[in-house]
């Protein structure tokens, strides 16, 4: 009975765990292209924590699944930002936005234009 | 008064209505949201973000999608975003009343793409050298079955086996099939038994496409790979057409008709049924040497495929159901079965298979974390082939067990991927050849691990090792291991290094060998299989694939170079014409490939492709270290095909392909103990032959196709030695480097309801 009882505490703590061991959660970020997907998701997993990073040209969300023990969105969303990528409610610096590649300078109108289609 | 601004890009409409001077108060604006859609409905969205460009200042709509938001005179740019819709910025110079229509993305899909999807597409990422031909190109060549999809494809070389039983042989790397893992949505398929028909019994129409993967392969498919894995995905229920009809025939009165028939049988379940039948019943001798030129031949060939799909739960399974009969029969015009069986009379053959095939896959992805993926796939098959060659017997019964389960997931994040899990394989052989029995059960039991790492950028290595645990070939260890870098834009640097060891089936493999006089030796007889040891080899790689623009228009370059190295080989010899010898490599067996291939889009719809391969495939042999008969050292490829524009109100369009073979000399094995008349020269002759084909597609539903195999009609003109006496000494029909048949026409049509 004992040993149950451990067993059970030990897989309803897990299962806790589990919870905010996988976080999910959705960011808007701004970009236009494949090359700027490549950039936001580098950027995501290369924050201590994260899981997985998938950003979609057309919606401009990035879906999320970190470990909330090790990090937090606000983390996430620093990381974004810093390499040059505006989000919603955190915008890059004008130094860290001057890195991106000429071709995904997104809040140019014109880039915006190019890659409508 | 009300301002509209109708805004045209390219693609879109947004309408927006600026209604001024309504506004409630000075510091806020307000508005609506709502979804763009063809009639006009008035849906709005709730939920959807508006907020200032370049501030924190923003809201979310309210359920009825309107908002308020505070306004100040520096912020200009109101951003509305909504996921599954296109973000739009607005200009906004008054407080005012905002009614938007925002444009959902899938309505994006309908831009008219204008690069065109490329058949045959390298990946630039993968770590393995693979390369996936879609059903456009398996469409180029009027392919009835699997083993004549691959002859626009460089990479693979399609042979014919001998004089008599018209089958397709096909080799990667040097190497002939058996060193290629088959598979058939992943399940180890041409294998044992069916190693020297089993290509022809996958109809083409059944094939949605084809990877090809050069060099070692994954070690998740199994320890017997060793040149390359084929790895062909069938079409599938619920995306295949509701109803395909595809009727063809050949000048040589070949005939074959193909039927899809794909129903929706719940919200979950679909299933299809495909049905292939072919015949070829007319007799042909062009080269007058008294035998048919290729067999008289019926199949049916039947699947049934049940596919479920949850996507909610994540599960997704797909059981198939297989039935095939095949009957073949050659040789002498005159011969006739009933009478002649296994007499002197007439040389004849009849070879008979029947195939029972069933396989159950199911996939689990775990909806919350979506790289947690379980698969369990099994597949059971049993194959009988009843056959004679002459007076040679040869019976064939294969029962075949394959199960695996494989988890996928990551290590701390996704770059870090792994694949791990365990397989079972069970074969059961009876054969008998003439008078002697062969029985063996061959079980393994082996677990794999393979490890991805990407770092998003340049590099991508995937290491795998599986163990094994087999019954005759012992416990052994596989690694493969395959890495891409990328040192520059458009390019991919890969090398790959993998182990390989299978038991080989001598005489499933070797079937030619009925249609001589030779005899059959077995030079060894401490080994397990046969008496024979399991073939051992390494396989080395690196290749280089390069895209770059030539005048504005897209085109790559690869090149790459393989060397297989024979640890242990069964060295299949026919240096004397007399015999047939099976032994233990004693010596060094290597088979080097360099190959060198150039894709451009030369105009607007054209797209040509060159290649050149140069092959060194040496054997110890008992008489010496020689080149492996009939492979040419060099062979030249080039595939040209052009489509027209496809036009709207337009009848439809055209398409034309030309694939275009040069073979160099390739050796004949020895014939210089036989008597002077049955003597061979040392090389055969150089080769090259011509394939055409137009297809008239006049509507998504129905296209007609006119081809050409081998239009400048080149033959061997005396591809049985001692047709004059098949019962003599020196009879043999396996020294075939050509076409037997000359030019070949055939017309064929496609209907397909969606």
């Amino acid at each position: 009975m004992k040993k149950l009882i451990i067993v059970l505490t030990v897989l309803i703590s897990t299962v806790t765990f589990a919870q905010n061991k996988n976080e999910k959660a959705s960011l808007e970020v701004d970009g236009v292209c494949l090359m700027c997907k490549s950039r936001i998701e580098k950027a995501c997993l290369n924050t201590k924590g994260v899981k997985s990073a998938i950003w979609d040209v057309k919606s401009h969300e990035l879906k999320l699944i970190y470990d909330g023990r090790k990090t937090n969105l606000k983390t996430i969303q620093k990381s974004v930002v810093a390499v040059g990528h505006d989000t919603k409610g955190l915008e890059a610096t004008d130094e860290a936005y001057a890195t991106v590649h000429p071709c995904c300078q997104y809040r140019d109108d014109a880039v915006k234009d190019d890659h409508k289609d | 008064m009300n301002f509209i601004y109708i805004m045209t890009t390219k693609n879109l409409v947004f309408i927006l209505f600026i209604l001024p001077f309504i506004s409630i108060s000075q510091e806020h604006i307000s508005g609506i949201i709502m979804e763009a859609n063809e009639k006009n409905e008035r849906i709005s969205l709730a939920g959807a973000n508006v907020y200032w460009l370049h501030t924190t200042i923003g809201t979310v709509t309210d359920l009825d999608g309107t908002f308020t938001l505070s306004y100040s005179k520096e912020n200009t740019k109101l951003v509305i975003s909504y996921v599954g819709y296109k973000t739009d910025t607005l200009t906004i110079s008054k407080p005012k009343q905002v009614r938007h229509w925002l444009q959902p993305t899938d309505n994006l899909n309908s831009v008219t793409v204008t690069s065109r999807k490329q058949a045959t597409a390298k990946s630039y990422l993968q770590a393995t050298n693979t390369f996936t031909v879609s059903s456009d190109e398996l469409l180029k060549a009027a392919c009835c079955n699997l083993s004549e999809s691959f002859e626009t494809n460089p990479s693979i070389d399609v042979n014919f086996a001998d004089a008599v039983t018209g089958t397709r042989q096909i080799k990667m790397l040097g190497l002939t099939s058996p060193y290629i893992l088959i598979a058939t949505e992943n399940i180890p398929s041409i294998r044992g038994a069916s190693q020297a028909f089993g290509l022809s019994f996958i109809p083409g129409t059944w094939v949605e496409s084809i990877q090809i993967t050069k060099g070692a392969g994954s070690a998740v498919n199994g320890y017997e790979s060793i040149a390359g894995q084929i790895n062909a995905e069938l079409v599938k229920p619920s995306t295949d057409d509701k109803l395909f009809i595809n009727l063809y025939a050949a000048s040589s009165e070949r005939v074959e008709l193909n039927t899809h028939i794909n129903t929706k049988v719940s919200d979950k379940w679909h299933t299809g049924l495909y049905l292939h039948g072919n015949t070829h019943q007319n007799v042909h001798d062009v080269n007058n040497d008294g035998f048919l030129d290729m067999p008289q031949y019926d199949q049916i060939n039947i699947m049934n495929r049940w596919q479920y799909t949850n996507a909610e739960k994540g599960f997704v399974s797909f059981i198939n159901l297989k039935f095939l009969n095949d009957e073949k029969q050659t040789g002498q015009i005159g011969f006739n079965p009933k009478t002649d069986k296994l007499t002197t009379n007439a040389w004849g053959s009849e070879i008979d298979t029947r195939r029972y095939e069933i396989s159950a896959k199911l996939g689990y992805v775990n909806p919350e974390i979506p790289w947690q993926s379980v698969g369990v796939q099994s597949a059971f098959s049993s194959h009988k082939q009843a056959s004679y060659f002459g007076l040679k017997q040869y019976d064939i019964m294969h029962n075949s067990l394959y199960s695996t389960i494989i988890y996928n997931s990551i290590i701390s994040d996704s770059r870090h991927r792994i694949k791990t899990g365990v397989s079972y394989t069970y074969d059961h052989y009876d054969e008998l050849v003439n008078t002697t029995d062969y029985e063996r059960t061959e079980t393994s039991v082996g677990a794999f691990f393979e490890y991805n790492y990407d770092n998003l950028d340049k590099l991508n290595v995937t290491a795998g090792v599986r163990v094994d645990h087999h019954n005759l070939l012992g416990t052994f260890v596989t690694p493969r291991i395959h890495a891409r870098y990328t040192p520059w834009e458009k390019s991919a640097l890969r090398a790959s290094v993998g182990r390989g060891k299978r038991s080989a089936n001598i005489f499933a493999e070797n079937q030619s060998m009925f249609s001589t006089s030779r005899t059959i030796n077995i030079l060894n007889t401490t080994g397990t299989i046969y008496g024979l040891d399991p073939e051992i080899a390494w396989n080395y790689g690196v290749s280089y694939l390069q895209g770059f623009n030539l005048f504005g228009r897209k085109a790559d370059v690869t090149v790459d170079f393989y060397k297989t190295d024979f640890k242990n080989q069964v060295v299949v010899d026919y240096e004397n014409p007399q015999e047939v010898n099976f032994y233990n490599l004693n010596g060094s067996s290597f088979a080097n490939s360099f190959q060198t291939e150039v894709n451009y889009n030369v105009f607007n719809q054209v797209d040509l492709r060159l290649a050149y391969k140069f092959y060194e495939v040496k054997t110890q042999y008992a008489s010496g270290k020689l080149e492996k008969p009939l492979t040419p050292k060099h062979r030249l490829f080039a595939n040209a095909s052009y489509e027209t524009h496809v036009r709207e109100n337009a009848t439809g369009h055209w398409k034309f392909d030309a694939t275009f073979n040069w073979l160099g000399e390739q050796r004949f094995s020895s014939t210089a103990t036989s008597p002077v008349a049955y003597q061979l020269p040392d090389k055969t002759p150089k080769l090259a032959t011509l394939n055409v084909q137009i297809t008239k597609v006049f509507s998504s539903k129905f296209e007609v196709y006119l081809g050409g195999e081998n239009v400048t009609n080149v033959r061997q003109s005396n591809p049985i030695l001692a047709a004059d006496d098949p019962f003599g000494s020196n009879f043999d029909t396996t020294f075939v480097y050509g076409p037997i048949f000359g030019s070949m026409y055939y017309a064929g049509l496609r209907y397909r309801i969606k």
